[in-house]
Parts: C-alpha cells; sequence; structure tokens
C-alpha cells in the first residue's frame, strides 16, 4: 500500500478523521477554506483551485492518486466515522481535556462505537476494517481513534479484534511518523485550545427526551438445541411445576431466610395534587416493582403516605380559614383517591402528621444529641415584617448567586440546580407580598455531617457494590460529596411540624428534610407495632427507595447520615431508583398554568387507568427525560395494545371459543413450536433480569414482544384454514391454537405488575388459576389440554383522533393554539403590504373583527345556498365539488374571524 | 410520530440522520428514481437510518453509501466524478449532506450553510464545477425544506443558491414528488444583503 503521499502531508495527516480537533498549529485557520465561515481544517489546496476541506474526502482522494478506488465497505465506514464516531470522540475527548475526566468515563463515551468496530471486525474475521489488505477505512478510523486511545493498553480485554488492529496500525510506519509529527510533545493536549473554545460536545452530552429505549441489537438470538430441548422440557411439566403462591400475611413482617424486600415511595407533599410525572416519577415505578416481587414469591412490604409538615400547609390553612391539621386531611384524601384510581397496592399509605412521626423522629434526635453530632449556630433568616414572620425557602424568590437566574427559589436555583441558602439570594422578595425581606438571627441547631461523611463514604461503597443504584443517583451523589458536605440546619421557626424537644428550641420545629423520611419509619410503624423488624434489621431487610432524581441528595446522604449518626443499627437504602422527569408535550406540567394532566383530571378524561399506567411505564423516564405526548398515547394504545397485545390474546382465545367448543385442544408440539417456546423462554428471563434490575419499561418491551411473536406464531400457522383441513391439519390447528392460549395466560402474569386490571380480565376470560400468578424462569403449560376457557371480549377499545384532539385541547399542549397563531402571523404578514405572498388559506384575516366577521357569515350563507341548488338541480360533480371547497374555506375563515379554531377535516401542524 | 412500530423493523439504527424531512424522503427518492437492478433490493429506514438489503451481499446502511451503490448499479458511475479530484469533491459534498444537513439544524446553522454555499457556488454551475454529479440530487432532496421555507427576499439574498437548486430541480427527473420551489425571475430588493 503506497503510504506515502498522504504521509508527506505532514501535520495535516492526523486531523484526517477529525477535522474538529485539529491542534492549533494552524493559526489563521479561518482563511485555509475561504467559502467556509467555521475554520475547518486540515484543508488540502489543490493547484486547480479546489479547496478539500474533509479530511476524509482528502484521505480518499490520495487512495485514488494511488490508484485504489473506494467500495461500498470503504464509502460505508467513511459515512459511519462522519456521523457517529467522529461525534462520539469529540465528546470524548471534550470530557477528558477541557472536563478532566479520567479513564472509565472518557471511554464511556466511545463505548457504543468501539463495540460496534470490534463486531465488525470478528463478524468477518478480516484484519483490516474493509477486508485483507488494509484501505482509506483503517487510516481514516485510526486517525479518529489515536487521540482518545494512544495506544490499545486502555481498550478493555473483551474488544479483542478492536486491540489488535489497533496495534497493527499503531505499528505501521506510515501511523507512527504521522503521530509524532502531530502529536508531540504535547499529546492530546494540542488539541484543549480549540476543544475548549467549542461548546458543541457538551449540548450533545446532555441527552434530550426520547420515548424509545436505546436501540439495541434486536436481531433474533440463535438458539441452541440446549436452550430448545430444556424449553419444551419445562413446558411439559404443566403447572403442577409451579411453586406455591405467596399469600401476603397481615402485617407482612420480614422473615429469616427469605428475601425481605421493603418498597417506598418518596412521600408526595400534600397540598399538591401529584402530576403524571410525580406519578411515574415515583408511586407507579414503585408500585409495578412490589407487584413484581409479590409474583416472584419474595415478602413484600410496600409503604407511602402524605408529607404534610411545613409552611406551605400553615400558608394554605389560612387560605382556606381552616386548621393545618383540617387542610392534611382534606388533602390525603384527595390523594389517597387518586392512587386507589391508579390502582396503586399500597400495603399501608400512611402520613406524616401523626404520635408515631412525633415518637420516632424526636427519639433520632435525642440520639444524635447524645453523640455528639448536632451543632448550634445562630442562623440569619429572612424575615418578611409585613408578613410578620419568618420566610421559609419556599416563601423567598430572587437572583441566583451562581448563575443570575431572576426566579430562583430559596432553597434551589432551577436554571443551575445549585442548593441556595435564602439568605445569599439576590434581591430576595417574599413570594406572599413581594415586599423585601429583613436578615434576622436565630439560634438553630445543625446536623454534624462533615463528622459523618466518612463513615457515609464506607457504606456508600458497599452499598454501591451490592446494590441497584441507578446511574443518576450514584451521579448526583458523587457531585454532592465531592463538593465536601457542609454542617446541614435540620430545625425552622415554624409551629406546623414535628416539635424539636430541647429547651431553648422549643419554638421550633424540625426541617422537612431531616424529618419527611422519618416518616417512612413512622408511617411502617402504623402500619404495624413491630416496625423496628424492618427498619433496625439490615441484615434481613433489602431497601428500595423510589423518587424522581431531585430527591436523591436527601436519600443517599442526609437521611443516610441521621441513621448512621443515630447508630441504631438502621436499614438503609440499598437499591436508589431515581427517574428522570417527565415532560408534557413540549414542556414541563404546570399547575398554575394549566398545562399537563393531573392525577384527579385523568380519570375524568374516560381513558381506563389501566392505559394510562401502560402508557406512563411504557415512557418512563430511565435514563433519559422522556414526554408525554397525546398523539403517542394515541398510538402506543393503538398500535401495541390494540394491534398486538390485545389482538393476540383475543385470536388465540376466540379460536379455543370458535373451534374447540371453548376447551384448550391437545398439542403435538413439532420443532416449530418448541423454538417458540425457546424464544418466549428467553423473553422472560430477559423481563426477570431486568426488573431485578428496576428497568422496569425495558421489561415491558419484552412482554411485547412475546405478543409479537405470538401474533407471528398464528399468521404464519393460519389455524383458521387448517380446521377446515384434514385431520393432520386439524390436529396442526389444534397445536397451535393450545399453544398461543398458554402464550396468553403467560402473558397475564407477566402484566399483572404494569396492568393489573386487563391482567384479571384475560385471567377471567382465560380462567387462569390464581394459583398461576407466579413468575419463575420457565414457561409452563399453564392450560392443559381440556381447560374450560370462558367467555373472550375485546380487551381494548381504539382511541381516536377526534378524542385525542380534544383532551390535548382542553389540557392544554400548544397545538390548536399553535396553528392558529401561525394564521394570525400569516395574516399579518398581508396586512403588512410585503411582497411575501399569501398563505395557503388564500387571504387569511385576522381573528375579532366584528364587520368581517358579518361579511363572512353572509357569503358562507350565500354559497351554502349556492351548492345546495347546484345539488339539487344535479350539476356535475367536479363542479358542486369546487363550489363545496369554496363553502368550507370560506367557513373556515369565518371561524377564524370568530376567533375559533378552524375545524380542519384531518389533523394538520407539526408532529412530534 | 410516524414511526413504524419496531416489528415491522427489527432492524438496529446505525446512525440517525435525524428528522424524516429532506434526509429520508430524499434517500428513499433516489432509489425510486435509479434504475433498477435485476436483484431485489429494499430500502427500509428504521428509526431513521437508511438501511438497503442487497440479495447478494451484506446490508449496507447509510444515505450516502446506498446512493453511491444505486449509482454503480445503474451503471451511471459518472454521477460520482470522473477524475479523482472530482470523485473527492462529490465524496466531500456527501459527506456535508449527512453531517452538515441532517434533520434538526437550528436557524443559525442554516443560515451558516446557506452562506457558505452561496460563496462557494459563486463561480459553479454544480458543486462537482461542471458536471451534474451525485452530489448536487442529494443535496437537492437535503435542502428542499429549507429553501421551501426562504422568503422571497432571502432566496435573493442566497443568489448563487438559488440559481444552482432551480437548475437542479429543473433537471429531469429529480423533483419526483416534491413542490416545484417558485424564484422570482427578476429582482425585487434592490439591496443585495
Amino acid at each position: 500500500m503506497p503510504l506515502n503521499p498522504p504521509l508527506s502531508l505532514g501535520p495535516g495527516l492526523l486531523g484526517l478523521g477529525s477535522s474538529a480537533l485539529m491542534p492549533h498549529a494552524f493559526p489563521s485557520a479561518g482563511h485555509v477554506v475561504p467559502f467556509l465561515t467555521h475554520p475547518r481544517v486540515p484543508a488540502l489546496h489543490l493547484d486547480s483551485g479546489t479547496v478539500l476541506f474533509s479530511p476524509n474526502a482528502i484521505c480518499q482522494y490520495f487512495f485514488l492518486l494511488a490508484g485504489e478506488e473506494p467500495n461500498d465497505l470503504t464509502n460505508q465506514w467513511l459515512e459511519w466515522e462522519a456521523t457517529e464516531l467522529q461525534p462520539a470522540v469529540s465528546r470524548a475527548l471534550y470530557c477528558h481535556l477541557v472536563q478532566g475526566k479520567k479513564g472509565g468515563e472518557v471511554l464511556g463515551a466511545i463505548r457504543k462505537t468501539l463495540t460496534y468496530i470490534d463486531q465488525s471486525l470478528t463478524s468477518k474475521a478480516t484484519p483490516y476494517l474493509a477486508g485483507e489488505a488494509e484501505s482509506v477505512a483503517d487510516i481514516v478510523l485510526w486517525a479518529t481513534l489515536f487521540p482518545v486511545l494512544r495506544d490499545e493498553s486502555c481498550l478493555p480485554d473483551e474488544l479483542q479484534a478492536l486491540r489488535s488492529w489497533f496495534q497493527t496500525m499503531n505499528l505501521s510506519e506510515p501511523c507512527r511518523s504521522a503521530a509524532v509529527s502531530v502529536l508531540t510533545p504535547k499529546g492530546a493536549q494540542a488539541f484543549k485550545v480549540y476543544l475548549q473554545k467549542q461548546p458543541g460536545p457538551i449540548l450533545h452530552w446532555e441527552k434530550p427526551a426520547a420515548n424509545e429505549p436505546e436501540e439495541e441489537e434486536l436481531a433474533e438470538r440463535s438458539l441452541s438445541e440446549e436452550e430448545i430441548a430444556a424449553a419444551a422440557e419445562a413446558w411439559a411439566r404443566g403447572p403442577a411445576a409451579l411453586p406455591e403462591r405467596w399469600q401476603p400475611p397481615s402485617p407482612v413482617l420480614p422473615v429469616e431466610g427469605r428475601r425481605n424486600v421493603l418498597i417506598t415511595s418518596a412521600l408526595p407533599y400534600v397540598n399538591n395534587v401529584p402530576h403524571l410525572g410525580n406519578i411515574i416519577g415515583c408511586v407507579l415505578s414503585a408500585d409495578v416493582f412490589a407487584r413484581y416481587c409479590r409474583l416472584r414469591n419474595w415478602n413484600t412490604l410496600y409503604v407511602c403516605g402524605t408529607d404534610e409538615y411545613g409552611t406551605a400547609t400553615e400558608t394554605k390553612a389560612l387560605e382556606e380559614g381552616l386548621t393545618p391539621q383540617q387542610i392534611c386531611d382534606k388533602y390525603n384524601a384527595i390523594h389517597v383517591q387518586i392512587y386507589r384510581w391508579f390502582d396503586i397496592s399500597f400495603d399501608y399509605f400512611g402520613r406524616t402528621t401523626t404520635t408515631q412521626q412525633t415518637t420516632i423522629a424526636q427519639d433520632i434526635f435525642q440520639r444524635l444529641l447524645a453523640r455528639n453530632m448536632l451543632l448550634t449556630d445562630t442562623v440569619d433568616q429572612l424575615r418578611c415584617e409585613r408578613c410578620q414572620r419568618f420566610l421559609a425557602d419556599r416563601f423567598v424568590e430572587g437572583t441566583c448567586p451562581f448563575c443570575n437566574y431572576e426566579e430562583a427559589r430559596g432553597d434551589q436555583c432551577d436554571k443551575c440546580g445549585k442548593l441556595i441558602n435564602a439568605v445569599e439570594l439576590k434581591k430576595p422578595q417574599c413570594k406572599v407580598c413581594k415586599d423585601s425581606p429583613v436578615v434576622k438571627s436565630s439560634q438553630h441547631l445543625f446536623l454534624d455531617l462533615p463528622q459523618l461523611e466518612e463513615r457515609l463514604e464506607k457504606w456508600l461503597e458497599q452499598s454501591w457494590a451490592t446494590g441497584n443504584w441507578t446511574a443518576n443517583s450514584r451521579f448526583i451523589t458523587r457531585s454532592w460529596i465531592r463538593d465536601g458536605l457542609k454542617p446541614r440546619c435540620i430545625t425552622r421557626d415554624l409551629k406546623w411540624g414535628t416539635p424539636v424537644p430541647l429547651d431553648g428550641f422549643r419554638d421550633k420545629v424540625f426541617y422537612v428534610w431531616f424529618d419527611a423520611p422519618i416518616g417512612y419509619l413512622s408511617i411502617t410503624a402504623n402500619y404495624t407495632d413491630q416496625w423496628e423488624r424492618w427498619w433496625k434489621n439490615p441484615q434481613q431487610v433489602q431497601l428500595y427507595n423510589f423518587m424522581a432524581k431531585d430527591n436523591v441528595p436527601f436519600h443517599s446522604v442526609i437521611f443516610p447520615c441521621t441513621l448512621l449518626g443515630a447508630e441504631d443499627n438502621y436499614t438503609l437504602v440499598n437499591h436508589l431508583v431515581a427517574t428522570e422527569y417527565l415532560n408534557y408535550e413540549d414542556g414541563k406540567f404546570s399547575k398554575s398554568r394549566g398545562v399537563g394532566v393531573f392525577g384527579d383530571m385523568a380519570q375524568d378524561t374516560g381513558i381506563p387507568a389501566d392505559i394510562w399506567r401502560f402508557y406512563l411505564l411504557f415512557l418512563r423516564p430511565e435514563g433519559q427525560d422522556s414526554a408525554f405526548s397525546w398523539t403517542d398515547l394515541m398510538l402506543k394504545n393503538n398500535s401495541e395494545l390494540l394491534n398486538n397485545l390485545g389482538n393476540f390474546v383475543n385470536r388465540a382465545g376466540m379460536f379455543v371459543c370458535k373451534f374447540f367448543g371453548g376447551r384448550v385442544p391437545p398439542m403435538e408440539l413439532g420443532a416449530d413450536d418448541k423454538r417458540l417456546l425457546a424464544h418466549v423462554t428467553l423473553e422472560l428471563r430477559q423481563y426477570n433480569q431486568l426488573l431485578e434490575k428496576i428497568r422496569i419499561r425495558d421489561a415491558l418491551r419484552c412482554i411485547l414482544s412475546i405478543s409479537r411473536y405470538g401474533n407471528q406464531y398464528i399468521q404464519v400457522n393460519e389455524p383458521w384454514k387448517r380446521i377446515k383441513g384434514h385431520d393432520a391439519d386439524r390436529t396442526r390447528a389444534g397445536t397451535v391454537t393450545g399453544v398461543a392460549v398458554n402464550i396468553a395466560a403467560l402473558i397475564s402474569v407477566m402484566l399483572q405488575p404494569y396492568m393489573p386490571g386487563i391482567s384479571a380480565t384475560i385471567q377471567r376470560q382465560l380462567c387462569v388459576p390464581q394459583a398461576c400468578n407466579v413468575l419463575t424462569d420457565t414457561f409452563l403449560c399453564l392450560l392443559p389440554p381440556g381447560h374450560q376457557i370462558g367467555t373472550v371480549t375485546p380487551l381494548f377499545q381504539k382511541l381516536e383522533n377526534e378524542q385525542i384532539e380534544a383532551l390535548r385541547k382542553q389540557f392544554g399542549g400548544g397545538q390548536p393554539e399553535d396553528s392558529t397563531l401561525e394564521l394570525q402571523v400569516q395574516a399579518a404578514r398581508v396586512a403588512s403590504a410585503d411582497v411575501t405572498p399569501p398563505g395557503p388559506g388564500g387571504g387569511a384575516v385576522l381573528a375579532g373583527d366584528p364587520q368581517k366577521v358579518k361579511e363572512l357569515a353572509e357569503e358562507v350563507a350565500k354559497q351554502a345556498d349556492h351548492v345546495r341548488q347546484l345539488k339539487a338541480s344535479k350539476a356535475e360533480k367536479g363542479q358542486i365539488d369546487g363550489e363545496v371547497a369554496k363553502l368550507l374555506e370560506l367557513k373556515k375563515q369565518l371561524a377564524l374571524a370568530e376567533g375559533k379554531t378552524p375545524e380542519l377535516p384531518a389533523p394538520k401542524g407539526k408532529r412530534k | 410520530e410516524t414511526r413504524p412500530s419496531s416489528s415491522s423493523f427489527p432492524g438496529r439504527v446505525v446512525s440517525n440522520y435525524g428528522s424524516c424531512g429532506g434526509a429520508r424522503a430524499g434517500g428513499a427518492d433516489f432509489v425510486r428514481e435509479a434504475p433498477r437492478a435485476e436483484e431485489r433490493e429494499q430500502v427500509r429506514c428504521p428509526g431513521g437510518a437508511e438501511v438497503l438489503q442487497t440479495n447478494n451481499g451484506p446490508s449496507l446502511r447509510g444515505l450516502t453509501t446506498i446512493a453511491t451503490h444505486l449509482v454503480k448499479q445503474a451503471k451511471k458511475e459518472q454521477l460520482l466524478g470522473s477524475t479523482a479530484e472530482e470523485k473527492a469533491i462529490v465524496q466531500q459534498w456527501l459527506e456535508y449532506r449527512v453531517t452538515q444537513i441532517a434533520g434538526h439544524s437550528n436557524e443559525e446553522d442554516i443560515r451558516i450553510i446557506l452562506k457558505d454555499l452561496n460563496l462557494y457556488l459563486e463561480d459553479k454551475v454544480y458543486l462537482a464545477r461542471n458536471n451534474l454529479t451525485l452530489a448536487d440530487i442529494l443535496m437537492y432532496y437535503g435542502l428542499h425544506h429549507i429553501i421551501a421555507e426562504l422568503t422571497v427576499q432571502e432566496k435573493e439574498k442566497y443568489l448563487n443558491v438559488s440559481r444552482w437548486f432551480n437548475h437542479i430541480q429543473h433537471y429531469p427527473g429529480i423533483r419526483q414528488h416534491l413542490s416545484n420551489i417558485v424564484f422570482m425571475k427578476n429582482r425585487l430588493y434592490t439591496n443585495p444583503h
């Protein structure tokens, strides 16, 4: 391979794959490519005047000169390099050089691309990317990877093929000299100056909202003969092989030698009606997991309750003329009702305003005090003289001292996310009366976090090693600890709270963030007087905390420190499960603007709770933010539920009823059937593995995959045709129907955590015995031949476009408003007598002009008469159509003029 | 959300050209335009990345890779450039097409793309100087939704782009179902920029 030409280019070569990453050796890079706004180097200036600014094209050019033509494979590699690898490497280098991150995290950014290269090399079993010989693809990819990898030693062992390829490239003389001439002596640092000026990579780094899981290799896994035989053998064992189903005793208590699972969901604040984001963030996610644990026969307790203390309650009470307790009673009932509607299976849903809360919180406090874990200090606090009170954090607003965001709250800035001490706010304002508060001093108690830091870290290390903490919870915790822990105030000058049992502080209460997590303990104590068997039993209990990511520090740092400092063998969190945020359509849920769906409204939509559960779980913000969208809800209901899952279960049941008199027919399994059993078994295992790691959204897809297998199976085997055929065909129809209805029975069990109502309906229709509600790793024939099933009816209803559009309008979501707005803008353009051609509506009009409304109304009436006459006189169809179109256009204009959204025949506007 | 469900497209997304706007329509259209070889080849785009399933080889991924393959199948190699230099230029603009004009460009990006292209095309009939190539075709598909949004004034501002675009859209067989974009023959704005 004549590699000399490219290398004579000298410093240019290393940038071959790295156009964005060239060292600052070209200070006036902007002039290199005269027609490009952004500087691009390297560039190749040819005698003809042509300037090539794409490193890949330059490289290709040299290979062409040497007589090497590109082929499909090299083209594909070059395109992949430009669209996939390059952005990933830029991110990795940015993260390493500008943000100073090391090894694992840097490699993490390119991990997927590295695996892709490795797999390609492995599957083709060639030494080079495009075959037996080195090609332009090898040079381009090597040059891109070199700055991050340098040598193969930092590559993980499992990427064997990539390692040896990279090593070969590194050792080749041309590559070596290119590397030396560009990257010596500064190494990759040479890129730093350039990268620092780039805001680019970091923006891509934050993942956008996405409703689909990260795409993974979905290709059908090949099955081994052993797997197929094992699946068939397991199936034959039948329902007798099921373990006995666990019946929760009352109360549920840990049992020695059993898996004891304690599940909590973050306590919702009593004054807010929860929105869909709150519901999926904690209570619903925890519910799926709790139901799943019960199906696995694990000894499971799921508790939650309303968090009721704090200033907001006091204020609300004043507003409504009630006592704080009355307010809590009122809103607690609303919460209970909402969660009942969503079919949340709490073992106990309590509240924090109980005597148990006072007893336990004060006990923990006394233990901390006795162990010198508390400090006293004078605190400057904001006091509003007009309102005659100290202002709690949430009642102050001002400018963030870190990022200057003007609407920062007293405890945290919504923009930069940093925690704020309210007195540090610039230009503070009382949220109630808008007066500027004054700073007053008051004595307070502090939890001495620095003293506990070492113990915390030791515990975290152990908990992370053995537990399933979501990536975001680890990340948030790590950044908290890295900033160094400071003493944290645990008291407040309020009345509505747990009283502080210490002289000098008796007019104060505990701060909610000290108090609220203790609610988990006190709520359990209200459930059973043996609560300590759950909460002081880390040896036997596995504790799972579910929450949205904004709650992480309180559960991973502050509350564990409280419990560690109190030294009473408390059960600390083993698995911290934090979701990202769920957005509403394109924005945030907002109670004040009336945007979004709130828990109490979901039931008024006419859409059943199970559909809500399904859709929220389908887009659970797991790993990245996701967005609720009405259109998507409709699509997922109609495609995944109606067409896929519902269709399969219904057909399987209908065949049993129609062709076999409602009794499951005998089955003679052939090779294809056994393969299907093996596929279903694999999905079932995958489902179990995912749910054990609390990847709720991904596990749901396993159920949908199984029903997809089922649909294909029925489609391929056509039992409705075979039933009319000869004996062999009829037997075959029986086998297919029997296997299909058994898959439907398995689906009903797997679906139970997600859609308990639908699961029960399927089980009722197919008469699945209650004893079958146990999950193992095997797919058993649950409905043996002869099993009688009941009446089969459709499970799901189609959601119609009109219904969804009406809901979108009702709950706010922008689309209909937007299109009106667009037309108005167009109208404004026309009105300003610009040369801009009129919009598609012809001459649009501005809304609200009464004269115009009147004129248009007359025109509509006139045109309508005209159409009627034409129809009466049996005029030509073409003519009538034309006049009808005119009429519709007039009606649309009239609607606009009246300020209404015109009823368009088909939904128009932007699709997401 | 018009994505097909994963059941119909079990393939894995290797690269994502962004929204289904120009990129996807362009990809699929061009394929329809290219004369078919005997082999039954299928283009799918699961989630935005084009995949071409060939009968006698592995599947190909990526808009420009597939387009290049089909050009060769159709024996229209001249569309890829004739000299090494031309080939490199075509390659460069194809890359530009998939990296710079892929879907979600913001207004500022679009402004820069148009400004740069306008400058580049000042002394050229086609992207690769004097011959129509695949680069022109794919750039045309990629830019169509952008150009369609331009005001008359903006079309005048990017005069060279407009001239090139208008030329390409009238080239036989290129436009397919895409709308014809109207360009004014006479200049309406005296102040050029």
